[in-house]
C-alpha cells in the first residue's frame, strides 16, 4: 500500500512537471499582460510585481480591439452555423439512407481536406479581387464555411450513426416527416455531437491564419491578423501584445477544454475515438 | 441516379414507400454540399493549373500568354526551391519526430492515475487551441528574444552564451516552436487510443509477469501503431503547410534559411506578383500533398466500415 501510494506522488510530481512546462509560455504571457512595458522587458525577469490593467484598456484605445474581435466573431461563428445548414441534411441522408456511393462520397470529401492552401492561393486571391471580396469578412466567412465543411459533415456522420434506427423509425410510425423528424428527433438526441462538432469548427476557423492573413486587412481581419500586426518592429509592445494576445485566446481556450473529448474524433476524421 | 428533374417533384415524402421516394430524398439533401465541395476543389485546382502554363504577371498583365513548362523550369531552376523543399521536409520530420515521441511518452504518462489528472491535462493540451500569431510573437518575444527574453535570461545565469534564436537558427527556433504547439495533439490521440485499450489484456500481461518496460513494447505500443500513423499523417498534410508562424517571425529568413514551400509560393505570389511562377509551385505543393494524403486516405477509409 504504501509503495503504491509513493509510485502515485512519484507519478504526480513528474505528470505535473511536464504539464506546467507546456503551460508555461501561455503562463508567461498571461503574467507578462498584466506588467507595465518596461517589467516587460526587464532582465532578470520580474515574477513579482504590481499588476495593472492598463494594457487591455491601451490595447483597445490604441488598436480597436474590438473591431477585430467582432470579425473573429463573425466569421467564426457564422462559417460554422452556414456549414451546419450545409452538413446536417447531408450527413442525416448519409447516416440514415446510405447507398452504395455513400461511403465514396465521404472519402471524396475528406480528400478535399488535403488540397494544400498555398495551391490555390493565386487563383482564390484573383477570384477574390475580381468579386470585390478581399478584406470582406463575408469572403473570408465562406472559405472557411468551405474549409470545414468536410470535417463537420464526417463528424455529424459519425455522431448520426450512433442514434439508434429503432426511435427514428418509431417516429415515422407516428407520421413524422423528413424534415420534422430531424429536427425534432434526430437534433435534439445527438444535441451533444453537434454542440461538439460546432467547437470544433468554432475552434478551427478562430484559430485559421493562412487565408486570414492572405485575404484580409485592416478592414475585416480576425484576430489572428490583428496579432500578427504586432510584429512589425515599431509596434512591438510586449505588454500590450501579450493583453491582446491574451484575450484572443481566451475564448478559445474554454472552447477547447469543454471539447477535448470529441476533437479526438474530429480532428482524426473518426479514425480514433 | 435519377435526373434532376425527377428530385424536384418528390419533396412531400409523406405516404410513398421508402425505398423510391428515400432515394430522390436524400440526393437533394445532398446535393448542397456536394456541389459546393466539388466547385470548392476543381474550379481553383483548374486556375492552378491553366496558370501554370501561362505567362502573367500582375505587374505586367497586358503580356499574358501561354508559355508552355517554361515556369516549371524557371521554378526548377530557382535555387530556391532545393532549399525551401529541404526546410519544408526537415520542418515536418523534425517536428513529428518531437510530437510523436514524446506525445507517446505523455500518452503514457497521463494515462497513469495520479493526483489532479484532469487539471493537469487541461493544462497539457492548452497550446493546442493557441492561435500560430500569437504563439509565434510569444515565443519570439517573450520566450527567445536574445537579449529580454527568457531564455537569454535562464542561458546568461548559468554562465551561458545567450542565443539570438532567430537569426541564428532560425528553422531550429520554428521547429521548437511548432512542435509545442503540436505535441498536445499527438499526446491527446494516443491518449484516447490507449485508453481504449482492453484493461484485461493489460492485467493478463501483468499475471504473466511482464514489466512496466516489456508492457509498453509488445501490448501498449503494437496497440498504438495505428494512432500513430493517423497522428503522422494528419500531422504532416498541416505541417507541411506551416505559413503563420514563418510569416510573423523570420518571413522565411535571413536569405532563405526558414523558407518553406508555402512560403516561398506566397514570395512568388503576392510580393513578386508571379502568378505563373506561384501557381508552377502550388502544383508541385499539391502534388506533395496528395502523396501523404492518399496514405491517410487508405487507412481512415479503412475505418469506414462499420
Amino acid at each position: 500500500m504504501q509503495r503504491a501510494l509513493r509510485r502515485k506522488w512519484t507519478l504526480t510530481a513528474v505528470a505535473w512537471a511536464v504539464a506546467l512546462l507546456a503551460f508555461f509560455p501561455i503562463f508567461w504571457m498571461v503574467l507578462t499582460s498584466f506588467k507595465t512595458e518596461i517589467e516587460a522587458v526587464s532582465t532578470p525577469p520580474r515574477l513579482f510585481f504590481h499588476p495593472t490593467v492598463e494594457n487591455y484598456l491601451a490595447v483597445q484605445a490604441r488598436a480597436d480591439y474590438l473591431k477585430y474581435a467582432w470579425n473573429s466573431i463573425f466569421i467564426s461563428f457564422g462559417s460554422t452555423l452556414l456549414a451546419l445548414a450545409i452538413a446536417v441534411p447531408a450527413s442525416y441522408a448519409m447516416a440514415f439512407f446510405p447507398t452504395k456511393r455513400t461511403k465514396g462520397t465521404l472519402v471524396w470529401m475528406l480528400s478535399t481536406k488535403f488540397l494544400p492552401p498555398v495551391g490555390v492561393l493565386v487563383p482564390v486571391y484573383l477570384i477574390f479581387r475580381d468579386m470585390g471580396l478581399l478584406d470582406v469578412r463575408t469572403g473570408l466567412l465562406m472559405v472557411y464555411t468551405l474549409i470545414n465543411l468536410p470535417i463537420v459533415v464526417w463528424m455529424l456522420f459519425s455522431f448520426f450513426k450512433e442514434v439508434p434506427r429503432e426511435i427514428l423509425e418509431a417516429g415515422r410510425m407516428d407520421g413524422a416527416v423528413a424534415w420534422s423528424e430531424l429536427y425534432h428527433l434526430l437534433l435534439p438526441l445527438s444535441l451533444p455531437g453537434v454542440a461538439s462538432t460546432s467547437l470544433l469548427a468554432i475552434i478551427l476557423s478562430w484559430n485559421e491564419a493562412f487565408w486570414s492573413l492572405n485575404l484580409t486587412a485592416a478592414n475585416a481581419g480576425p484576430l489572428t491578423a490583428f496579432i500578427a500586426s504586432f510584429s512589425s518592429p515599431e509596434g512591438l509592445f510586449w505588454a500590450k501584445l501579450s493583453a491582446a494576445s491574451t484575450m484572443a485566446i481566451a475564448p478559445i481556450l474554454v472552447f477547447g477544454w469543454m471539447s477535448q473529448r470529441q476533437l479526438v474524433r474530429g480532428l482524426t476524421f473518426g479514425a480514433v475515438k | 441516379m435519377e435526373t434532376a428533374a425527377s428530385t424536384a417533384h418528390a419533396p412531400a415524402p409523406g405516404a410513398r414507400p421508402a425505398a423510391r421516394t428515400g432515394r430522390d430524398k436524400t440526393l437533394l439533401l445532398k446535393l448542397p454540399s456536394v456541389l459546393l465541395l466539388l466547385a470548392w476543389s476543381i474550379i481553383p485546382l483548374a486556375m492552378t493549373l491553366w496558370f501554370s502554363f501561362q505567362r502573367y504577371n500582375l505587374l505586367n498583365p497586358g503580356e499574358r500568354g501561354f508559355l508552355g513548362f517554361e515556369n516549371y523550369t524557371f521554378l526548377l531552376t530557382d535555387t530556391g526551391l532545393a532549399t525551401a523543399i529541404g526546410n519544408t521536409l526537415l520542418l515536418v520530420g523534425w517536428v513529428l519526430l518531437v510530437t510523436v515521441g514524446l506525445g507517446t511518452l505523455l500518452a503514457v504518462l497521463f494515462d497513469q492515475e495520479f493526483f489532479g489528472r484532469g487539471v493537469a491535462r487541461v493544462l497539457l493540451i492548452a497550446p493546442f487551441f493557441v492561435m500560430p500569431t500569437v504563439s509565434a510573437l510569444v515565443w519570439k518575444n517573450l520566450l527567445m528574444h536574445p537579449v529580454n527574453g527568457l531564455f537569454a535570461f535562464l542561458l546568461r545565469s548559468v554562465g551561458l552564451p545567450t542565443i539570438d534564436w532567430f537569426a541564428d537558427i532560425p528553422l531550429t527556433a520554428i521547429i521548437i516552436m511548432v512542435a509545442w504547439q503540436w505535441l498536445p495533439f499527438a499526446a491527446l490521440i494516443l491518449l484516447t487510443a490507449i485508453q481504449a485499450l482492453d484493461p484485461e489484456r493489460k492485467e493478463a500481461a501483468r499475471m504473466d509477469g511482464a514489466g512496466p518496460i516489456s508492457m509498453f513494447f509488445f501490448i501498449i505500443l503494437p496497440h498504438l501503431a495505428r494512432a500513430i500513423g493517423v497522428v503522422v499523417m494528419i500531422e504532416s498534410l498541416f505541417l507541411m503547410s506551416v505559413f503563420a508562424e514563418i510569416f510573423v517571425t523570420t518571413s522565411g529568413g535571413p536569405g532563405l534559411a526558414s523558407t518553406n514551400l508555402p512560403f516561398l509560393i506566397y514570395r512568388y505570389a503576392l510580393l513578386d506578383f508571379d502568378v505563373g511562377g506561384a501557381s508552377a509551385g502550388g502544383v508541385l505543393a499539391i502534388v506533395l500533398a496528395n502523396v501523404v494524403a492518399v496514405f491517410l486516405m487508405r487507412s481512415v477509409a479503412r475505418n469506414l466500415e462499420a
